[in-house]
């Protein structure tokens, strides 16, 4: 009954393309927004900044740009992390380099730089498909975190073999680094994964979504209906290289303040992977929901037995989490493969026709 | 610079031969182990269409069992016997638990799943048997730990007598498992199965049983691999990096074929080995082993997406 | 042959010049002939049919048609010249458009959204413009669902178009696959097997709704068919395929009445 979209009707075909059609939808929206913008800030400690709002933004984001790759434009990566590390470690050259240079204008470049290392690894998508790209993308991932290792200049000859996030500041304050107050990135986070957010609903609703969709769906018919899939799965390299690449660059910059090569090794691009595929393959929404269960559910499981009074050793936990998010995967997988965004579908679903059961 | 790159590792390799040898060898003995893991993938690939991650996984598994058993105080072969019974029954959950459910659904969910479980032996092995690294019970299993010693032209070649033991039953295994496939009907059964699923399934094969089998096989392999490596490397969760190893030979050899796995397999052990050791390690600070042969693999294809022993592909609409 | 003036039908149309010419095309897949030396041509307007028995090599006709296949001899000539090798979405960026005999729909979309990918050889919004959705995308967008639009209402399928194709019955998804190709505006359609696997009443709408594309928006027409009682109906000329050669050509009635095609394939009860 709250959800009833009866009586709502579009005149124009603009109306009809509005980001929200349904009332019930904006509405929904705007509670979500009110809650991250105010009331999150206000009421966040430290550890929630830092061990649940920052990171869910972060790891959507790039949920979202591996999404635009394997969930719109069909072609599997297992490359991710290395892609972030890409855009981490050109926001670390350009703020050395370049001190003067805006932090976000700078974490904003920096997926310019994955993009096109992005481009370079998706030449052999127009020749290798399905699971042989999938291996293929591992030669980035192990390639590119052997060159953060080995290329000296990319950490500055740091002995560590590190890189150390400096402090920051945009205009007085500052917003990354030692100094850097969680409330302020958070914020800085929400804005930068907002915009992200609207641009990629945007650009997967229109045209170019249309062709990756062809793309993924069939590829040859695609080609015979004018897609130029080369085109289409270079765009798609780009534009998730690209996403990916930000939200590489924040998650050291906003998040963790330093990072090694190993950090993007492949484990990081698995649980990326898992929260595209988790919240569901072609949905933005569902990255979000992915990112919430993935980096939400460690925290719930590290902290519930020092509430109940359970000693367990932190190692435990770590294994035990590792082992329920194995067993999770394999479970949503079985009772929705298509994620939890189309889960969300189906209740909604249910709720525009409730009280009748069709 | 073009002379290093281009001249003097020939140079090397001449002038001291004995030693390109002893790089060949170790190159063999690891690529005939990336062989046995990539024929591990085949087999369940064929039968199934499933890209099964959990391959690495496997290994480590099996590894810490045989390990953990006998440390417990169970002899090496029975720990053995019993490492095989765990195997066959992690092959029995899989087929329950997560193959089952999911049959029919688009081959990215499968492997997912794979991946899922891999996570989930993970953390299971962690608290069974802990995360610090274990020495493989070598000779407990009467394999010999010596070395030979060659001359050739004046110079010295060293082959552990570990390494020829894994090379043999390697080998062994390689050849019972052809012998499975070409000559059993249930070997018969599984090519079929890669060949043409519907008809395969028509002249009354189960399903069920063939993935069972087919998981348990791989998991032999993975004790065998997993002993073989754990020989050489001790045994932890490392392992499972090898298992990554046998993804750009199965690039090279193709997913279905059984040959192109062997031979791919001994190509990339002995082609990264090369590399790392004439031009990685002088010219590119080395450890190029972690990426050489992914992007080996990806070079061939580019050139040929069928791979190096696929057909030509004929496309339709 | 090479006349420009077309002619009239015998229900009374005008059909105009060459829109597409075959000259002398041959294609071989290693050793195997699949088309010898075959030429033929479309005219403006008109309905024309390729028919033949299984492996006469009517679909491989329509892959080189479509720029699919490059013929191993002999020319394209399109609108008057030869066509250059070029890729297929190159040809349909030129006015072909196709259907598929095992329908290839874009599952994962709507019913809107898959005819939409029709227009998008009409749609060059820059990568900017779409992200922000300002600008040209979003006029392009609402013009492009304009043109959809009628399509639509054209192919009666108003109500199933915010339905994911997946969902749709076969026929439905044949008449979707029609709306796609048509809403690309097409100087030359082609069908490949617009009716196979369709019973009586759904060969009818179909059949129909080829005759309106044809009378309406004047749209050249070929396609390949199995069904010869259909394709006599329908089309204005007609190649008869058999073994990769052409054993016929004109209209239905002439290729009615040549011994070869009898022998070939009308002779053959099925």
């Amino acid at each position: 009954m709250f959800y009833r979209t009866a009586g709502q009707f579009k005149t124009s075909y603009e109306s009809d393309q509005a980001l929200f059609p349904v009332r019930q939808d904006a509405i929904l929206l705007a509670v979500i927004l009110v809650f991250a913008w105010v009331i999150f800030p206000l009421t966040a400690s430290e550890f929630t900044f830092q061990t649940l709002l920052i990171p869910i933004l972060i790891y959507a984001l790039a949920a979202m740009g591996l999404n635009i790759l394997t969930g719109y434009a069909g072609q599997l990566s297992l490359g991710t992390a290395a892609f972030m590390g890409v855009g981490a470690y050109a926001c670390y050259k350009m703020v050395t380099l370049m001190p003067w240079l805006n932090p976000v204008v700078a974490i904003l470049l920096s997926g310019v730089f994955s993009a096109g290392v992005g481009v370079a690894f998706g030449i052999p998508s127009l020749r290798i498909k399905g699971f042989y790209l999938a291996i293929a993308t591992l030669a980035a991932q192990f390639f590119l975190v052997w060159l953060f290792e080995k290329w000296a200049w990319l950490y500055n000859y740091n002995a560590s073999g590190a890189i150390q996030v400096p402090n920051l500041t945009m205009f007085g304050v500052y917003v990354a680094g030692p100094q850097a107050d969680s409330w302020v990135q958070y914020y800085l986070v929400l804005a930068i994964v907002s915009v992200m957010t609207v641009l990629c609903i945007n650009l997967t609703r229109g045209n170019l979504g249309r062709t990756w969709k062809a793309t993924r769906d069939v590829d040859i018919a695609a080609e015979l209906i004018g897609i130029n899939l080369m085109k289409s799965k270079l765009t798609a390299f780009m534009v998730s290289s690209y996403v990916v690449g930000v939200a590489g660059a924040l998650f050291v910059f906003m998040w963790r303040g330093a990072a090694e090569p190993n950090l993007f090794d492949i484990p990081l691009s698995f649980r990326i992977l898992f929260i595209a595929i988790i919240g569901g393959l072609g949905s933005i929404l569902g990255n979000y929901l992915g990112a919430i269960l993935i980096v939400g559910l460690p925290v719930v499981l590290g902290t519930l037995p020092a509430a109940l009074g359970i000693p367990i050793s932190s190692s435990m936990v770590e294994h035990i989490n590792v082992m329920m998010v194995g067993g999770l995967i394999v479970f949503f997988l079985i009772i929705e493969p298509h994620g939890l965004a189309q889960l969300w579908r189906l209740i909604r679903e249910k709720l525009i026709i409730w009280p009748f059961p069709h | 610079m073009l002379t290093e790159i281009f001249i003097k590792p020939f140079a090397d390799m001449v002038e001291a031969p004995d030693f390109l040898l002893q790089v060949l060898w170790e190159g063999l003995v690891s690529g005939i182990l990336y062989a046995l893991i990539a024929l591990g993938f085949v087999l369940i690939y064929r039968s199934s269409r499933i890209f099964n991650f959990a391959q690495g996984i496997m290994v480590v598994f099996a590894a810490l069992t045989l390990v953990g058993l006998h440390a417990m105080g169970v002899p090496a072969w029975v720990s053995v016997g019993l490492t095989l019974l765990v195997m066959f029954g992690l092959a029995v959950a899989i087929e329950r638990v997560v193959l089952r459910p999911l049959v029919g659904q688009p081959d990215i969910i499968l492997f997912m799943a794979t991946i899922g479980v891999t996570l989930f032996l993970i953390g299971l092995g962690e608290i069974i048997f802990g995360g610090e690294n274990k020495v493989m019970i070598t000779e407990e299993l009467g394999i010999p730990t010596g070395s030979i010693l060659f001359e050739p032209w004046g110079g010295l070649l060293i082959l552990e007598q570990k390494d020829i033991t894994a090379v043999i039953v390697a080998a062994l295994l390689v050849v019972a498992l052809l012998l499975f496939l070409n000559k059993t009907r249930m070997g018969r059964a599984i090519r079929a199965l890669g060949d043409d699923h519907q008809a395969a399934l028509s002249v009354g094969i189960s399903l069920q049983t063939i993935w069972v089998l087919v998981w348990f096989i791989a998991g032999i392999i993975a004790l065998v691999t997993g002993i073989a490596w754990g020989a050489r490397a001790g045994v932890s969760f490392a392992l499972e990096v090898i298992a990554y190893k046998a993804l750009p030979v199965l690039m090279l050899g193709g997913l279905e074929s059984i040959s192109g796995a062997i031979i791919g397999g001994l190509m990339i052990g002995m082609l990264e080995k090369l590399f790392e050791i004439y031009w990685g390690q002088p010219l590119l600070g080395g450890n190029t082993e972690t990426w050489f042969a992914f992007v080996l693999a990806l070079i061939v294809l580019l050139f040929r997406p069928q791979g190096l022993f696929g057909e030509k592909i004929i496309e339709r609409v | 042959m090479k006349d420009t003036q077309g002619y009239l039908t015998a229900d009374g149309r005008q059909i105009g010049g060459v829109l597409m010419e075959m000259r002398n095309i041959t294609l071989r897949f290693g050793g195997v002939v699949a088309i010898e030396d075959i030429s033929f041509d479309i005219r403006e307007g008109e309905i024309r049919a390729i028919i033949g028995p299984n492996g006469a090599g009517k679909s491989s006709m329509l892959n080189i048609i479509s720029g699919f296949y490059t013929p191993s001899n002999g020319e394209v000539w399109y609108k008057g010249a030869p066509r250059p090798l070029m890729k297929p979405y190159e040809v349909a960026r030129m006015g072909v458009a196709r259907t598929f005999q095992n329908i290839a729909l874009f599952e994962g979309m709507t019913v809107l959204d898959n005819v939409m990918t029709g227009r998008l050889t009409h749609m060059h919004a820059g990568l900017l413009s779409q992200a922000l959705w300002w600008g040209r995308a979003r006029d392009e967008e609402i013009a492009n669902r304009e043109v959809v639009e009628k399509v639509i209402d054209f192919l009666e399928i108003q109500n199933i178009r915010k339905t994911p194709v997946g969902r749709l019955p076969y026929g439905l998804k044949k008449r979707v696959e029609l709306a796609r190709a048509l809403a690309a505006e097409p100087s030359l359609l082609l069908l490949d097997e617009p009716m196979a696997g369709m019973n009586v009443e759904e060969k009818e709408d179909m059949s129909r709704f080829i005759l309106d594309v044809n009378d309406e928006f004047g749209t050249t027409i070929a396609l390949i068919e199995h069904d010869m009682g259909v394709v006599m109906d329908l089309s204005d000329r007609v190649v008869v395929m058999d073994y990769g050669k052409k054993i016929g050509d004109g209209t239905p009635d002439e290729v009615r009445g040549n011994q070869d095609v009898i022998d070939a394939y009308l002779g053959v009860a099925h």
